[in-house]
């Protein structure tokens, strides 16, 4: 992508460079001529950024996953080095597995209750009707709340006894469902609740993806008897597709990361139910102090971000090439 | 030639631009300066009123009195290991710091405190368990004005109503519990959350049974940890304190929906607040008539960490024996519901606050979380939290529970 939209730059600066040479004698020529320092300066900002605030982080990670990094490095900067042991440590521990487990069964769920949740809706408010801005405005709200807030929100609406979920159920005869207090339940509920913050996401990438559907495609479609789900097959799905690999992919890497959701609602419980590999490199780091841990579970978690990114950045190239 | 010059100058101009950046990369890391010792910091996590407003005034009151002024930072409560630790690493820690009991060793293992001793602090008169939970090593670290603890509040309406009294034993626990229960009213509430509140609820039983957390998987912890898990089964207490903290446990009880609960004092100016509740407070009950209520210690001490600036260190120790002085204690006591950490103080307390006399009794038996295995703590909280958890789900029986736990 950025080798694509940078070309025409790079011709045009030759282009000129070829003038401007014949215009003067020569002069500085090869790596350090003009144009190119010019160059190099525009990319130097990004560089910098590039690697202060992403290139840092990740090194500082990598290397503290292998130090035996403890609240004492903090005041004597000490932290020995161990290898691998940290990841040993990790990949060993009783919880890796169920946490792994758990993380893909809350991405995979996330992810297709997201959007479908999330088309359904982009396509409902496509078609105009009254009211139909004012309540996509309201569809942002969970994005707005804090998500502090919102897990708290929902704790006390998910609450066995009195909780207003429960209730509501209970007129329809529904006997009360244990939504965070059962190991079997919590993850659904967990899930659930992360669908509904990632729902206004979905529908303001895909909403913007249907308005850029020419209407002239569905005027054709109608003639030739393409309405309704025909219509959404052969017209709305391969326009959107670009869109949709976009919003999946981002979905995917926000989604694996989830942590303060988790931590408002269950903290992990009730018995390890709702632990993630995101709340072991939380809990590990900052409950107990275990940092050299903490960042090895970390970075098994950039890991699989990398492997979606990687995808992402290829499925991007492929629809460029075509 | 013109445009040449333009295109130079706005290369230079672009390095300029550039160069603050990377100048402040490099920069950062000062030093503290030293000598002067009349203005101290000061960082603790009381940001909300009445207790921000009721230690600023304590604070106020010593800083006039060893005659500096204090520059308080108030961090809250979850933040503050993250920011203690920030600051330990580029060298700025506050001059005085305020750290949650338990956290003391593991601060003081870094190396980033200063024994009181150095600057001849008076730690005698105090409570073993408080000290016990201020020293690491031999040495003391901190000290506390005050403390609090765990003990079993009543609504005394619904126990009247029902002939009933404040149970003392687990027997009369659990008939207690389930006779209360009816309706959308429990007999009991407590917390057993997936956090160090569940674990922390948990040790008034495991320890007035004789249970220790340097053995998590004896007789004793299992006991206590079947009292739970009956009370739960029997339909005692919701299924939902597998999910409540204690804010939430306070709030089933001044709701009437929890007619007893395990709390502390600090929840008491939110109990008061509704005048119709009438409630009362004993000890934690005991396993077996005889025993001793042992609870464990909270309260927050007071700590001078490592600036290298002897003179300001000095004078923070000074502030710390104002801060700790028996009438300082008193009055902070009185304020905020939690109990002077010199247990001679306690009969002039209570006859203050009779309302806290339970407590006060409950805190000169009371233990520290630390004082056994220091730094250690953590794991044995995270085990037990996760045996309780384990337990209350049937995903495990009480026999299995803890060593099923601490295989993590």
């Amino acid at each position: 992508m950025t080798s694509l939209s940078t070309d025409p730059a790079v011709a045009s600066s030759q282009r000129s460079g070829a003038t401007s040479e014949q215009g003067a004698p020569k002069r500085r020529q090869g790596f350090w001529a003009r144009e190119n320092i010019t160059k190099i300066l525009f990319v130097v900002p990004a560089g910098l950024y590039l690697v202060l605030f992403f290139g840092y982080p990740v090194v500082k990670n990598l290397i503290m996953s292998m130090q035996d990094y403890t609240t004492k490095t903090f005041f004597t900067g000490e932290a020995p080095w161990v290898g691998f042991q940290n990841y040993v440590t990790v990949v060993s521990s009783n919880l890796f597995w169920p946490a792994l487990l758990n993380t893909a069964l809350f991405t995979v769920a996330c992810i297709i209750g997201q959007f479908v949740i999330g088309l359904a809706l982009a396509s409902f408010f496509n078609r105009h009707f009254p009211l139909s801005r004012f309540l996509r405005a309201m569809l942002l709200l969970p994005w707005l709340l804090p998500l502090i807030v919102a897990s708290a929100t929902w704790r006390s609406i998910l609450d066995q006894d009195s909780g207003i979920l429960n209730q509501f159920l209970g007129t329809f005869g529904i006997p009360a469902i244990p939504w965070l207090t059962s190991p079997d339940v919590a993850l659904l509920a967990v899930i659930l609740v992360n669908i509904w913050v990632g729902i206004p996401f979905n529908v303001t990438l895909l909403y913007g993806g249907l308005q850029d559907i020419p209407e002239e495609l569905y005027e054709a479609g109608e003639l030739d008897g393409a309405t309704g789900w025909k219509a959404f097959r052969h017209i709305t799905w391969p326009n959107l597709r670009p869109v949709v690999s976009v919003v999946l992919i981002l979905g995917v890497v926000y989604t694996i990361k989830v942590l303060d959701i988790i931590l408002g609602l269950t903290n992990g419980g009730p018995a390890n139910a709702t632990q993630t590999i995101a709340v072991r490199s939380y809990q590990e780091s900052f409950v107990n102090f275990e940092f050299g841990v903490g960042a090895a579970f970390s970075n098994i978690l950039i890991l699989i971000s990398l492997v979606f990114a990687v995808i992402y950045l290829r499925a991007n190239r492929r629809a460029v090439d075509e | 030639m013109n445009n040449q010059k333009k295109a130079r100058w706005s290369k230079f101009l672009a390095l300029a631009a550039i160069t603050p950046l990377v100048l402040t990369a490099c920069g950062g890391g000062t030093t503290a300066s030293s000598g002067d010792a009349t203005t101290l910091t000061l960082m603790d996590y009381y940001n909300n009123d009445p207790d921000k407003g009721l230690i600023q005034s304590a604070i106020d009151k010593c800083a006039t009195d060893i005659g500096v002024t204090i520059t308080r930072e108030v961090v809250p409560g979850k933040d503050l290991i993250q920011k203690v630790l920030q600051k330990s690493s580029s060298k700025t820690l506050p001059d005085i710091l305020m750290l949650d009991n338990p956290d003391v060793q593991e601060i003081a293992s870094t190396g980033g405190l200063a024994p009181l001793s150095d600057f001849k602090v008076d730690t005698t008169g105090f409570a073993q368990g408080m000290l016990d939970a201020g020293t690491y090593d031999g040495e003391v670290y901190g000290l506390a004005p005050t403390a609090n603890t765990l003990g079993l509040f009543y609504n005394k309406k619904i126990l009247a109503d029902a002939g009933l009294t404040p149970p003392k034993t687990w027997d009369e626990l659990k008939t207690t519990a389930k006779a209360l229960t009816s309706g959308s009213q429990y007999g009991m509430a407590f917390s057993a959350v997936a956090t160090y509140e569940g674990s922390w609820q948990f040790l008034p039983f495991m320890w007035t049974n004789g249970g220790s957390e340097t053995e998590l998987d004896s007789t004793q912890n299992k006991e206590a940890l079947q009292l739970w898990k009956d009370l739960v089964d029997d339909g005692s207490v919701s299924k939902g304190a597998i999910n409540w903290g204690q804010g939430d446990v306070k709030d089933q009880f001044m709701a009437g929906k929890a007619a007893m609960m395990i709390n502390g004092p600090w929840q008491i100016p939110a109990l008061n607040e509704d005048a119709s509740l009438e409630w009362g407070s004993v000890q934690v009950p005991v396993n077996k008539a005889g025993q001793t209520p042992i609870a464990p210690l909270g309260g927050e001490v007071w700590t001078i960490p490592q600036t290298g600036d002897k003179a300001k260190q000095a004078k923070a120790a000074e502030f710390i024996s104002c801060l700790t002085a028996g009438d300082t204690q008193v009055t902070l006591g009185a304020e905020r519901y939690t109990v002077p950490t010199k247990p001679e103080l306690a009969k002039e307390y209570v006859e203050k606050m009779p309302d806290m006399a339970a407590f006060t009794e409950q805190i000169a038996n009371a233990r520290s979380r630390t004082g056994n295995l220091g730094a250690e703590w953590p794991k044995a909280a995270t085990t037990i939290y996760t045996a309780i958890q384990l337990v209350l789900t049937d995903k495990a029986t009480v026999d299995e529970a803890f060593a099923q736990a601490a295989k993590g």
